[in-house]
């Protein structure tokens, strides 16, 4: 049912914006006035979500840590999965965000019954050995699996080529690294115009977010509009914009006179009408940039506030100090002393008082 | 055992539970019912615990109840505590954010593994909080409501709340696996604190708690009591080595002030590792102390609220400052090494009277711990190892093979995963369980955070499924015979999880293997072992 809405409004909303940017009025709406307004709203929304995450303290250091603590000078640490420094906790943070590393770690269980064989043993070996006949029974197998962690990387890395590779709309000249970015990414030279490995990439791995999202009964369980509706969203904006540079063929001379006009803040529509698929794939993009700063997908953002990975576990070697720390309210061992005092004398506990 | 009882173990059968239903129900969470039975709950806070501790609504009542009786202004107490916490934990508000609901820390968790209740999977723990989060403090909760996920709190939320923050054992195994690294324990934590401002809180946590504030130990044994424990264990230890131990309490002028749970006081089998401990200081002449004080560092406030943990742990740093001690040696502990390595100094320190821990055996300077000044018994034990400094006769742990239980906190919460293998390695023969239940990835014995209780024994042993096959694996493949763990809470529960799903194995603490095995100065034979068994088990 979730499901159902979210592609409910996003077919909703470019379809409202195929017709009505069918009329040359609306062009200076879909073209000039929103983009400003998403990205202002957008720049805005992350700044104000990120000053609020910022303003409520760390009281306590409590990484989660997923190696060896730095103890002994003989056992060797775990320097970016438990990490002591500041060099540790960056290193650890950029696997996180540049690789994904806690995801990289996933598994999936099995509960099943079976019977677990002795394991061979050597000759010689006199340590005990397993009972001879082992009875069948539970048995929880744990597999690794990485397709998650692939589709989510690959969806990440797609997007941020793509928006890199939209720059070309924005600069003149343009840059060397988007020349660059857009020469690798068309080496296939499938197609004419050549078709971008990362438009096909971003396809294929949103469609399978959506789809495990769809099938697996325990992700579809957890899965709320506001999990769907995103992908739904880049799907439109993936399929109009291969469809406008694939089918429809759009003037793109036109479309950056547009696009770097807005860059230089002196906005013109050009000349002649730009097609109508052009302003809904820009619509689509402008939903989602006035979007993300109220929806899960501030976890660009807070994935660099998570206490448990961006704190380095050096708490016995520094003091973290909480803002808001109040003293404790001690029992303290004078009125213990008071109540359990001739107790403790009987039993040759030696007293404060004496 | 056919009239077992929900709180027995023979009222489960393994065959049963493995079968897990992991097809999420028709209805959406949302609009799922509660299914609160006997066996997958914990009892409420007793009166007298919440009064002493001066805490928010004492009643009578049980989870049972349809009412269960919140105070007139229970909405608005969430409501601003809820506030209160985003506005103090940036990890909460973050948290609360960020979740893209990936799905990944789904199967990490080892209730839903246990029991395939789709809320047992840390994302959906943490929505039953976000839905509220939603509908209060976002924009589009406000104004879309259900649809963005959110929902109105209401009294059957807190019944969900309670049934499902007390069935999280806060072991941050979901955390590892998270690509944003969002720590359920942390959510679970504030969202019992939440519970705790209308009185919905449990016995097993609570009671502790004001037991350890009175008498510094879980089961409010006084002083003398204590003493008498000591000598008891003294008397077993002489038994078993003809070793007369000297043992040291509230002494001033000590070098070193030891605490450990005061688990290893109460129940078998830490009270052989408490001898362990105490033949080991023997052994090295350690001028060290007990506090009978101090008498517990396992410290169940964690479990209650940070407020709760702060005031247990300062007893700790008042004590080495009373007794004048150099610095603070702690025993095997789990979630008293979280609070003791993640929160002590911040909440209690600077320990600026103390001095930086040095083993006065190897001298050996601590720099990891230049701060707290507390050091783990396994970081000092492995030092002396590493140094020859203890002789040991593996052969006296014959016909034990033994694995390793990481306990979370220790695994996820510090990174103490070497020294406790180094030490095994030495003192005994050693079997690793399959990787991905060890280390950083270790499974919870199903019992901590205060859900180790038996009225709460079907999600205990669902809980415990995953760790327990584990312990089944090495057992049938290589003949494991004792689980050693360096938890309090693991050595009172793994017994219960090890008896259902792999019956035979035995639990044990490191120090009561390190104790048999160490070789001591004018000890006798030894022909039984610390439990006074023959030595190299009956067969021999």
């Amino acid at each position: 049912m979730n499901a159902v809405f979210a592609l409910l409004i996003v077919v909703g909303l470019a379809f409202v914006a195929m017709v009505s940017s069918q009329h040359a009025g609306s062009h200076a709406f879909f073209g000039i006035a929103l983009p400003y307004v998403a990205v202002v709203v957008f720049i805005g929304g992350m700044i104000y979500r990120i000053v609020d995450w910022a303003r409520s303290p760390v009281p306590f250091r409590i990484p989660t840590t997923c190696g060896q603590q730095k103890s002994l000078d003989w056992i060797k640490p775990s320097r970016f999965d438990n990490p002591t420094d500041t060099f540790g906790v960056v290193v650890r943070m950029a696997l996180e965000v540049l690789f994904f590393r806690s995801l990289f770690r996933n598994t999936s269980v099995v509960v099943g019954e079976g019977t677990v064989k002795p394991a061979p043993r050597e000759e010689g070996d006199e340590s005990i050995a397993p009972a001879p006949d082992p009875m069948p029974g539970p048995v929880v197998a744990y597999s690794a699996t990485k397709w998650l962690w692939l589709a989510g990387l690959a969806f990440h890395y797609a997007f941020l080529f793509i928006l890199l590779r939209h720059l070309r709309f924005f600069t003149e000249p343009v840059p060397m690294f988007v020349d660059l970015i857009e020469g690798l990414d068309g080496f296939m030279e499938i197609g004419l115009p050549t078709l971008f490995l990362t438009g096909a990439v971003l396809l294929l791995a949103v469609t399978y977010l959506l789809l495990r999202r769809l099938f697996l009964p325990e992700v579809r369980y957890i899965s709320l509009l506001q999990d769907y509706f995103p992908l739904f969203l880049i799907l439109g904006i993936g399929i109009s914009g291969i469809t406008l540079r694939h089918f429809v063929g759009a003037d793109m001379a036109a479309v950056k006179e547009l696009t770097l006009s807005l860059a230089r803040f002196q906005p013109v529509l050009p000349e002649e009408s730009l097609h109508f698929m052009f302003y809904t794939h820009v619509f689509l993009v402008c939903v989602l940039f006035i979007y993300f700063p109220f929806s899960k997908l501030v976890h660009l953002g807070g994935v660099f506030f998570s206490p448990t990975r961006n704190l380095a576990n050096n708490s016995r070697i520094v003091r973290h100090v909480n803002p808001w720390a109040k003293p404790a309210k001690l029992h303290s061992y004078k009125e213990y002393e008071a109540e359990f005092g001739e107790k403790m004398k009987a039993a040759g506990i030696p007293l404060d008082k004496d | 055992m056919a009239d077992a009882k929900p709180d027995e173990i023979g009222y489960y059968k393994a065959d049963d539970l493995v079968k897990v239903d992991y097809a999420p129900p028709e209805s959406e969470w949302i609009d799922t019912p509660l299914d609160i039975r006997p066996g997958s709950f914990i009892y409420p806070a007793k009166e007298k615990h919440i009064e002493f501790l001066g805490m928010d609504n004492p009643r009578p009542w049980s989870p049972l109840d349809d009412d269960w009786d919140l105070p007139d202004d229970w909405k608005e107490r969430i409501h601003n505590g809820l506030k209160e916490r985003l506005d103090k934990y940036r990890s909460l508000k973050v948290f609360m954010d960020i979740c893209v609901r990936c799905g990944a820390c789904a199967d990490k968790c080892h209730f839903f593994i246990g029991s395939g209740d789709p809320k047992n999977m840390p994302v959906l723990r943490a929505e039953l909080l976000r839905s509220v989060y939603r509908n209060d403090f976002t924009t589009a909760g406000k104004l879309l409501g259900k649809m963005a996920g959110a929902r109105p709190l209401t009294k059957e939320v807190i019944k969900e709340w309670y049934y499902y923050f007390y069935q999280c054992t806060e072991c941050r195994r979901c955390s590892v696996f998270c690509p944003y690294g969002i720590d359920t324990a942390e959510i679970t934590m504030l969202a019992r604190e939440l519970l705790n401002l209308v009185g919905c809180n449990v016995n097993w946590v609570m009671e502790p708690v004001a037991n350890c504030t009175v008498t510094g130990n879980h089961l409010r044994i006084q002083p003398h009591g204590l003493m008498d424990t000591f000598e008891f264990f003294a008397d077993d230890v002489e038994e078993a080595t003809g070793i007369q131990l000297d043992i040291p309490v509230n002494k001033k002028g000590a070098d070193i002030l030891f605490i450990t749970p005061s688990g290893d006081f109460l129940a078998d089998p830490g009270t052989f590792t408490c001898m362990g401990y105490m033949l080991l200081f023997h052994q090295l002449g350690l001028n060290y102390t007990w506090s009978t004080y101090a008498s517990d560092g396992g410290n169940f406030g964690l479990f209650a609220s940070h407020d709760n943990m702060r005031d247990l742990n300062a007893k700790i740093y008042a004590e080495a400052k009373r007794l004048g001690v150099k610095w603070i040696l702690g025993g095997e502990c789990g979630h008293m090494w979280r609070v003791l390595n993640q929160y002590m100094d911040t909440m209690n320190g600077p320990a600026d009277f103390l001095e930086v821990p040095k083993s006065p055996i190897t001298g050996t300077v601590f720099e990891n711990a230049r701060s707290t000044k507390m050091i783990h018994i396994m970081e000092f034990t492995a030092d002396l190892i590493k140094h020859n400094k203890l002789k040991f006769d593996k052969s006296r742990n014959k016909g034990l093979k033994v694995t390793f239980h990481d306990s979370c906190n220790p695994a996820r919460a510090m990174g103490i995963l070497e020294e406790p293998r180094r030490v095994l390695n030495a003192v005994c023969d050693f079997q690793e369980m399959p990787e991905n239940t060890i280390r950083e990835q270790t499974f919870c014995c199903g019992g901590g955070a205060g859900l180790g209780t038996d009225e709460n024994m079907e999600m205990r042993l669902r809980g415990g499924l995953p760790r327990g096959n584990a312990v089944h694996y090495v057992q049938q493949r290589y003949g494991v015979n004792r689980l050693a763990a360096m938890c309090a809470i693991d050595r009172a529960t793994l017994e219960t999880v090890c008896e259902f799903w792999a019956p035979e194995v035995k639990v044990t603490g490191i120090h009561e293997l390190v104790a048999n095995a160490l070789i001591i100065k004018g000890e006798k034979k030894r022909e039984v072992n610390l439990r006074l068994e023959p030595i190299g088990g009956e067969e021999d």
